[in-house]
């Protein structure tokens, strides 16, 4: 028994590849379209409004259920508890529009097929007659229409804004447009329904939610939350637009399934995805901000209006986070930000990658490029003016005091790795002498806070066991759309039982497993999960060490864990045996695991509180070549820092931010969402939606994680989150852009380009240089 | 009379497959993920343009097996006869080792949610298999077809340029087998007419561009198929059925690119890819547009006698065809006729083309010495994208002076269509900055451009404006271009 244990190290902060890599890169890593289907699977597929707004004068669904392979059509009708799937209960999105259609791509029935293809060319012999009513699409329209708001506003405030603004030698009063983004993951939303005994139902969907899913599976069908099993291995990516936006696939497929009592499978084509779910909102921002001589901002009011679309769905807490931002790194002595979540006929929107927190932060972005250019100065000194401070100058509009700040030595390590000045005073000489290209520069930071504002979704669970070979079972409440985050909670798992990561069995998330849970969203799934795993393996641990100290005959404290096994006393046992002995011995190696963030508090009727555990920071510098003859650009280098605290997993993290970083900047420049004078969304599929392609990624790209850096709190392994804080960081091309288009008026006037940049958009900001208008 | 057969032959990886049946409208990746559950094949847009379902197909072009990376879901299983198709599912056992291609992904950490990867894998195959040291530039090319929302690339384009690191070409097996391959393929083709099912499931391989010609004169109602990378779409989104389909592509007698008194003479069958080399030689300024038109897997299958036939105000090569002075030959049972290719579009959806009869090849002439040629492609992302404007110019200086200009756009009407008045503004000229300034505000004779949502008329109008001045700087050697080029 006197076995030495092998030398080795423990998994954890460590790159390790992501768990299913070696399964995509051949094709054998299952999405919920190539699960083996249950024998006589049924397929669903969506009848969609064509109006933007319209009341239902009469549907005749008559062709579509006399259609070949049709078995049948669900309407409202069919619905036996409610027919609503509102995420927040506001009871504003039924699952079939009944006689009322308020945006284009409502759905209005669904068609039940023996094929997906028969059901899908039956739903469009259905015969729908309109009386169209007046409709807006964007916040211009809602204003215009009066001001309709999907959900309550916020308003975050302190200090005295007016006395603020009127003793400020100098003003700056603006507006910012910012487009909203369709989530474009590959793979779209599905899900398969297979109905069980009496209610039970059986779920397979493609989910940031699995709970949700249950819940709204639940209150549709009117059962039972437990007689709803949701299973998720893995998404084709979310990035948000899984959070709540699966909730009518899943439910139509536990319709149909419930009815027919087959399994039916429902996955919508990509134009039909576009036009049905949720996206970024878009944000139309007003401001006024009060700064001194030498840029620092003294007071700070401004609007942040949404496009909300038809419902609230998570518009009020997207809005609320686009005020919780609204202040970036900066130090306001006094400030007022206000929401205006819009009613618009338009898909609802929803969560997204930052989660408004972008919006919020580029508007901040925004007035501080404004009064760089008024003062003739570099937006990054007026950025340094007005970083928030460390002991004083910290308090954010939301009253929570920044006890972390490390955004000056973000920059300043940035500014050196990436030899800003310099390239800053290349830039302005070759602007001189070049006539049609120009380039810009620009450094932004970022500084993002991390949890749930909802305070009470910052909670998880976990379900590990181990069996009696020493092979360990892990089950937690987050799920995988390719961030990484099962491998890092298997990192976490295996480095406390000190075995490697491939003793680890991570399994689909499964609400039978791990019940309750909150979204994997708010960048928050590592931190959540991973402490609750932790949580599980430490009870199961300390039954197992506790087994050594009596069958090795030594106290506890002579019982200590190390890679491969325990030592108690003199004795080494390795994992497998030790595991073998527990069982033998009647001591039980399953746990659950439960974890709560700790320090957080949020009043949102008072506006005060500490809704963030933390701040994770970063920055990034961007350099671009503009042809002004047609507005076309190319990013010629990029350089990123960000700060993930002590990584778990530094390529996991690095892919984060590289990703991070690319889906942010073409949100800002090529993702346009287009709507049409008849109310359609006319971008709705990558032909005429154009998310980055390899060509679009800066010609030299250069990211980094701030090594240096420890997340002050007791997060998992000292780690900060890291999914949402880099996608704001793409706002440094947009700030780029707008630089070297400022360079035809020689700099005189900030361009004030909106976004997304598009070369129509940048070569009408030149032509604006040109023209002499601002 | 042509032999007919009435079986679709092709090889699946290391199968054969023989199919008596088929729907006309069965595309390849629906065949593979649902007839034949292989589903590494991913759907992600159903319309050529993510690449998710990427795999290759190896053809016989002169007698030379090519494997080119395609979109699995606008190619319909009718148009594979005589191929081997190749999908992620052939490259590594499930007990085995990985290809190189996988095990360099891996490795670089190039899949996150991993829907996307596989049509990554097999892109980078396809280009590996060409150019086992790739540059950045060769990747980026490789993968203009290929949209991954994760990772950013990087490490993708890290994977492409290490997997000769993994593994020799020469040991990769479609690469050993290649001689094997090309003989199975080469017994396969036998020269028959392939005729399957009925009606609306009608398929029609024609055996040569005569037996086309005698099938089309007799069903001129059948719908014309080469590439698909639009029919694909009328399937794919529109649901349309297009039986009798005549799948045109692999008409070896289409094929030809020949050059003859000066012009050259491509067969309406020749894909963008095929074409590239010859095309690049002979207009060298078309090397940077003809790199941006689709991408990689819609160049592999879209050719160029169907961007013509097509009739779209959108295309891309009417503008730089029609500047150069192109024509087409259209054929009907035995007769022909040449037209001009600005000739040919009349209206939108509207082109000089009779029912029953196809174009059977374009001819280009040659840049006459001295004369000053460009193309410009004015996309909201640069690769894969549709134009918001496409340009092109053709000017004569002599002694100073505007001899002839021609001037075609695309985008910018209902038709690809020449800026007669705007040419008229420069002939005659002195070819100076002044000269073209005064020449623009004659654009809005030319054209009322629409908006929508590639671009506004607003834009349209400055930045086919801007067009000409870009091309007067680049004549008198003052002006950059935006280049993408990678160190």
């Amino acid at each position: 028994m006197n076995k030495q244990s092998p030398i080795t190290t423990s998994p954890l902060h460590v790159s390790t590849p992501h768990d299913s890599a070696a399964k995509q890169v051949a094709g054998r890593a299952d999405y919920i379209d190539d699960l083996v289907e249950p024998e006589g699977t049924l397929h669903a597929y969506l009848g969609l409004s064509t109006k933007p707004h319209a009341d239902i004068a009469a549907m005749n669904l008559d062709a579509v259920r006399a259609a070949p392979g049709v078995v049948g059509v669900l309407t409202a009708e069919d619905v036996p508890a409610e027919n609503d799937i509102s995420s927040v209960h506001k009871h504003d999105e039924p699952v079939f529009a009944t006689t009322r259609v308020v945006t284009w791509g409502q759905p209005l029935f669904a068609v039940i097929g023996t094929t997906r293809e028969a059901a899908r060319r039956a739903a469009k012999l259905a015969r729908i007659e309109y009386r169209d009513l007046p409709f807006f699409t964007d916040v211009d329209g809602a204003m215009a229409a009066g001001g309709k708001l999907v959900t309550e506003p916020l308003k975050l405030e302190r200090g005295d804004v007016e006395a603020g603004l009127a003793a400020s030698p100098r003003r700056v009063t603006g507006r910012v447009r910012i487009g909203g983004q369709e989530h474009f993951y590959l793979e779209s939303q599905a899900a398969l329904a297979v109905p069980g005994e009496d209610d039970e139902v059986t779920l397979h969907c493609s989910t940031q939610h699995p709970t949700e899913i249950q819940v709204m599976v639940a209150q549709v069908l009117g059962i039972p939350h437990a007689a709803v099993t949701v299973n998720m291995r893995r998404m084709g990516g979310g990035f948000g637009g899984k959070e709540t936006q699966g909730n009518l696939f899943a439910v139509v497929a536990a319709l149909a399934a419930k009815k027919f009592n087959r399994a039916v499978k429902i996955r919508p084509d990509r134009d039909d995805d576009f036009q049905i779910t949720g996206k970024r909102h878009d944000f139309v921002v007003d401001y006024d901000v009060g700064y001194t001589d030498d840029g620092r901002i003294q007071a700070v009011t401004a609007t942040f209006a949404a496009r909300s679309g038809y419902s609230a769905d998570l518009s009020g807490p997207v809005t609320d986070r686009a005020l919780f931002h609204a202040d970036n790194a900066y130090w306001y002595p006094a400030v007022r930000v206000n929401s205006l979540p819009l009613f618009t006929n338009t898909v609802s929107n929803t969560a997204f990658r930052g989660f408004g927190g972008p919006q919020g932060i580029i508007a901040a972005e925004r007035w501080i490029e404004d009064i760089a250019y008024a003062l003739g100065k570099d937006p990054l000194e007026i950025r340094k003016a007005n970083f928030y401070g460390t002991e004083t100058n910290n308090i954010t509009p939301y009253h929570q005091v920044v006890e972390d700040n490390v955004i000056q030595r973000v920059i300043e390590d940035l500014e050196q790795s990436s030899d800003y000045q310099a390239r800053r005073q290349a830039i302005l000489a070759f602007n001189r002498t070049s006539s049609v290209l120009k380039k810009g520069i620009a450094m932004v930071p970022v500084k993002f806070g991390i949890s749930f504002t909802a305070t009470w979704h910052n909670q998880a669970g976990a379900l590990v066991h181990v069996y009696r070979d020493g092979s360990i079972h892990l089950s937690h409440g987050g799920t995988e759309m390719g961030q990484g985050l099962h491998i890092k909670v298997m990192q976490v798992v295996a480095d406390a039982f000190g075995v490697p990561v491939e003793r680890v069995q991570i399994t689909a998330s499964n609400t039978g497993k791990v019940p309750n849970t909150s979204a994997t969203a708010a960048s928050s799934g590592t931190d959540l999960n991973g402490m609750a795993a932790l949580d599980a393996a430490n009870q199961i641990k300390a039954r197992m060490a506790a087994h050594a100290a009596f069958i090795y005959e030594v106290e506890p404290s002579e019982v200590q864990w190390e890679f491969g096994g325990i030592r108690a006393g003199q004795q080494f046992v390795p994992f497998d045996e030790l595991a073998t002995s527990c069982w033998m011995n009647r001591v039980s190696l399953s746990a659950a695991g439960f974890y709560k963030t700790p320090k957080i508090h949020w009043d949102r009727a008072t506006g005060r509180g500490h809704p963030f555990y933390y701040f994770a920071y970063g920055a990034a510098a961007s350099e671009v070549t503009v042809d002004t003859l047609t507005g076309e650009y190319v990013v010629d280098r990029a350089d990123v820092l960000e700060d993930v605290g002590r990584s778990l997993n530094p390529a996991i993290d690095i892919g984060q931010v590289e990703g991070g970083f690319i889906q942010g900047m073409g949100w800002l420049t090529t993702e346009e969402l287009w709507w049409d004078s008849k109310g359609q969304l006319r971008t709705h599929a990558p032909s005429t939606y154009k998310i980055p392609l390899a060509s679009d990624v800066p010609r030299v790209f250069n990211v980094r994680l701030a090594e240096w850096s420890i997340n002050k709190e007791p997060a998992i392994g000292r780690s900060k989150a890291v999914g949402e804080p880099p996608l704001v960081l793409g706002y440094s091309v947009v700030e780029a852009l707008s630089m070297a288009v400022a360079s035809v008026a020689d700099y005189r006037v900030a361009p004030r380009l909106d976004m997304p940049a598009t070369p129509e958009r940048v070569l009408l900001a030149v032509e604006r240089m040109r023209k002499g208008l601002q | 009379m042509t032999e007919i057969r009435t079986q679709l032959r092709f090889i699946l990886n290391d199968r054969d497959v023989v199919l008596d049946e088929i729907s006309a409208t069965r595309t390849l990746l629906d065949y593979l993920r649902l007839d034949r559950r292989m589903t590494g094949s991913k759907e992600g847009c159903a319309e050529g343009d993510c690449g998710a379902c990427t795999v290759l197909v190896g053809r016989l072009r002169g007698g030379e097996l090519r494997y080119e990376s395609i979109n699995a879901c606008i190619c319909f299983v009718g148009s594979l006869d005589a191929t081997h198709v190749v999908t992620v599912e052939h490259l590594s056992a499930a007990s085995g080792p990985l290809h190189p291609v996988q095990q360099a992904m891996v490795d670089h950490h190039g899949s996150q949610c991993g829907f996307c990867t596989p049509g990554i894998v097999m892109s980078l195959y396809g280009m590996w298999m060409q150019t086992p040291d790739p540059s950045v530039n060769d990747i980026e090319v490789a993968l203009q077809g290929n949209l991954c929302r994760c990772t950013g690339y990087a490490p993708i384009v890290k994977a492409g340029r290490s997997i000769s690191a993994y593994g020799k070409v020469v040991a990769d097996p479609l690469v050993a087998e290649r001689q094997s391959i090309t003989a199975r393929l080469a017994a396969l083709r036998d020269g028959r007419r392939i005729e399957l099912g009925t009606g609306k499931d009608r398929i029609i391989v024609p055996a040569s561009a005569d037996d086309l010609a005698d099938i089309y004169a007799a069903n001129p109602t059948g719908t014309l198929v080469a590439g698909a990378t639009d029919v694909g779409l009328w399937v794919t989104k529109f649901m349309r059925d297009i039986g009798p389909m005549i799948y045109i592509a692999d008409v070896a007698d289409l094929h030809g690119i020949a050059e003859l008194d000066g012009a050259l003479r491509i067969g309406a069958a020749v894909t963008y890819s095929e074409a590239q080399a010859a095309i690049v030689a002979r207009y060298p300024q078309l090397k940077e547009f003809w790199s941006r038109i689709g991408g990689q897997q819609v160049r592999n299958a879209g050719t160029i006698g169907a961007n013509i036939a097509n009739g779209s105000p959108i295309g891309d090569t009417p503008p730089p065809l029609i500047a150069l002075g192109a024509s087409i030959v259209l054929r009907k049972g035995d007769a022909r006729r040449e037209v001009r290719l600005e000739d040919f579009f009349i209206a939108y959806g509207k082109q000089d083309r009779q029912p029953g009869e196809f174009v059977e090849g374009v001819i280009v002439p040659a840049l006459p010495e001295g004369e000053q040629f460009a193309a410009y492609k004015i996309s909201k992302r640069r690769d894969e994208d549709i134009s918001s404007v496409c340009a092109a110019f053709r000017v004569k200086v002599e002694d100073g002076k505007v001899a002839s200009a021609v001037i075609a756009y695309g985008g910018m009407a209902a038709t690809p269509k020449r800026a007669r008045a705007v040419e008229a503004a420069l002939i005659g000229k002195p070819w100076t900055s002044a000269t073209v300034e005064a020449a623009l505000p004659v654009y809005e004779v030319d054209y009322q451009p629409l908006t929508d949502m590639r671009a506004s008329a607003e834009y349209r109008l400055l930045v086919a404006q801007n067009l000409l001045r870009r091309f007067f700087l680049e004549t008198t050697g003052a002006a950059e271009r935006l280049t993408r080029e990678v160190a």
